[in-house]
């Protein structure tokens, strides 16, 4: 979700768990201050607000979607009957389905991959250069600010037929890009946006790691090697590695679920022999296809996968907790 | 030295104009006619129309039932940013400040409940939770449109790592001059927090400002549009008309992008501190 802010991985091990050494001690322990205070009431009262949206909001409908997740639903809305995992290999048998999951999965090593690799480029560069740092990074994190269906529509206007600069740029290279209409050339339009609105994010933390870096180190590499470039390969990029890591599995949070307006407003409702997401599977089976069981089967896997990657994330942070 | 610097400012040039590039010729073509635009593709220079678009913009009314204004849409833009931002603060710190300054007997177990929000975003759940919004009626309510957004706990977790690093000292000195758990919130712990507050503040105002899913499937009801949800219905236009409104959509594109790029930039030290020192 989130611009992108508040992916649900989005909150750290070490921030949820507090130290490695007392993960396991139960929270209250971890959280303890030395004096609190001793209230029977206080403290539910504060919580009742939070708790109580958590439940009807979140509780209340991922319990109702691993419900229905099992049952068919009467189209016209006559009761529904259970069908035990029938809607699960419905889903996972369907073609369409696995040619979703197969495009879902290419689009999101693509996003990830560029967004981050210029990401990094251009934070490293911006860490590099003196004059006109500041507005640099002004000018370069613009656009995290920008809604996903904001930038697609933008990316719609670049790729426009009649007006847009890109196609006639391609056209240049005897590239007849079709936006809209072919299947390839949607789904390279698609990369392109959302790699674009996703570099800003990655340039602010690369940017915020490099410059964590202490000065002693780089001047200590800079006396051992000459070499910029291996002295970033062997340094510098060892010392980013956790941050590239994080940034890692938020960008395929984001590729994931975030991209959902790029899409929406990208394949414009025809979305019959244009690329789309798993996400935008489960919306489209679930609101305009009217099938609450197989589209609730689908959400479950979709949970199943985040909750991996998350449990994941975790993990990796953990030993990077350990490493400090 | 000298080349290395240089190449370096061309890769940075070009990177800003890879991101800043379309934002500039959205601003640009915005100002001029669609017929003129229709037939010489966008612009990069200003043209003479722009406070004629952007009040027809916002004060024409349209939509498919004639009531809804670029005004109006972005009212409740506001609304959505301003309420989803507040609301967030201010559960999160009510419910930060039991968790770290309370003993209670349920704790280990809320603070799992919460926890578990983290893990699933609102794409994997969507229909249920419409399905919960209809039983509620609370569909096309601003209710329904901020409310279930708040369910999810990232800010909880950022005030409760930051009221974690409140030393406890300042807890003692407190009781002993007699203040209460309402007193101490108020008198110190809120004017500590303010830092933190407007950090996320920005971060979530820009987050409710962009959301999209959400308010699709909430408002059916064009008086409750917010302008990034209104974005499809540009494109309808666009798509269907002879000559299309590329001056209008535009336009609209802009006012959607406009609050929440202005609020990071002037506050750019800040919502960098909050995203970076936050999340990780």
């Amino acid at each position: 979700m989130s611009a992108t802010l508040a992916a649900p991985a989005a909150v750290g091990f070490s921030r949820i768990f507090g130290p490695r050494k007392s993960v396991n001690k139960p929270p209250e322990e971890t959280d303890a201050k030395r004096v609190q205070f001793n209230s029977r009431l206080l403290p539910y009262l504060f919580l009742a607000p939070q708790m109580a949206i958590i439940f009807v909001f979140f509780y209340w409908p991922s319990v109702q979607a691993i419900h229905s997740s099992f049952y068919l639903e009467d189209p016209f809305g006559f009761g529904s009957t259970f069908v035990g995992l029938a809607n699960y290999t419905d889903v996972l048998k369907s073609g369409e389905y696995l040619g979703i999951a197969r495009f879902t999965a290419v689009f999101t090593a693509l996003v990830t991959f560029f967004s981050l690799a210029i990401g990094l480029l251009l934070a490293v560069k911006a860490d590099g250069v003196i004059r006109g740092n500041a507005t640099y990074k002004t000018l370069l994190i613009w656009v995290y600010a920008i809604a996903p269906p904001v930038a697609g529509l933008m990316g719609m206007m670049m790729f426009d037929q009649h007006i847009g600069p890109l196609v006639r740029f391609a056209a240049f290279f005897g590239w007849d890009l079709k936006v809209g209409l072919d299947y390839t050339d949607t789904a390279f339009a698609m990369i392109v946006v959302s790699v674009w609105k996703q570099i800003p994010y990655n340039f602010i933390f690369f940017l915020s790691g490099l410059q964590g870096i202490p000065v002693s180190v780089r001047e200590a590499a800079l006396m051992d090697c000459r070499s910029g470039f291996r002295r970033f390969w062997t340094v510098i990029l060892p010392l980013l590695a956790p941050t590239a890591f994080f940034l890692l599995i938020i960008n395929t949070t984001y590729a994931l679920f975030d991209t959902f307006g790029v899409i929406d407003v990208m394949v414009k409702d025809k979305a019959a022999n244009n690329p789309i997401t798993l996400v935008y599977k489960v919306y489209m089976d679930g609101f305009r296809g009217n099938d609450l069981g197989g589209s609730s089967a689908q959400s479950v896997i979709l949970m199943i996968i985040v909750f991996v990657l998350t449990i994941f994330q975790f993990r990796f942070i953990e030993r990077r907790v350990h490493y400090n | 030295m000298h080349r290395t610097k240089l190449f370096d400012h061309v890769i940075l040039m070009m990177g800003v104009f890879f991101m800043v590039g379309p934002l500039l010729v959205a601003l640009m073509t915005s100002s001029h006619e669609a017929a003129d635009i229709h037939r010489n593709g966008l612009q990069i220079l200003p043209g003479g129309h722009f406070i004629d678009t952007y009040t027809t913009v916002l004060t024409k009314q349209g939509g498919f039932t004639g009531k809804i204004t670029g005004l109006r849409m972005m009212m409740n833009s506001l609304i959505l940013g301003i309420g989803f931002a507040a609301g967030k603060i201010i559960l999160s710190m009510l419910a930060a400040y039991a968790l770290v300054y309370f003993r209670f007997r349920f704790a280990t177990i809320t603070f799992w409940m919460i926890f578990t929000t983290l893990l699933l975003p609102l794409e994997v759940r969507i229909l249920p939770s419409y399905e919960v919004m209809n039983t509620l009626k609370l569909t096309n309510t601003y209710t329904g449109l901020i409310v279930p957004l708040l369910a999810s706990a990232t800010g909880t977790f950022y005030f409760r790592q930051f009221f974690k690093s409140i030393p406890d000292e300042l807890l003692e000195a407190a009781r002993i001059d007699g203040a209460g758990p309402f007193k101490f919130f108020i008198d110190v712990i809120v004017p500590l927090s303010k830092t933190m507050i407007a950090a996320i503040f920005i971060i979530m105002f820009v987050y409710g400002w962009n959301q999209y899913l959400w308010p699709t499937l909430m408002t059916t009801d064009e008086s409750f549009f917010t302008l990034v949800r209104g974005i499809k219905q540009i494109l309808l236009v666009w798509v269907g008309s002879n000559i299309p409104d590329y001056n209008e959509a535009f336009a609209l594109a802009i006012l959607a992008m406009v609050p929440p790029v202005m609020i990071v930039m002037i506050f750019q030290r800040w919502f960098i501190k909050g995203l970076t020192e936050s999340d990780k």
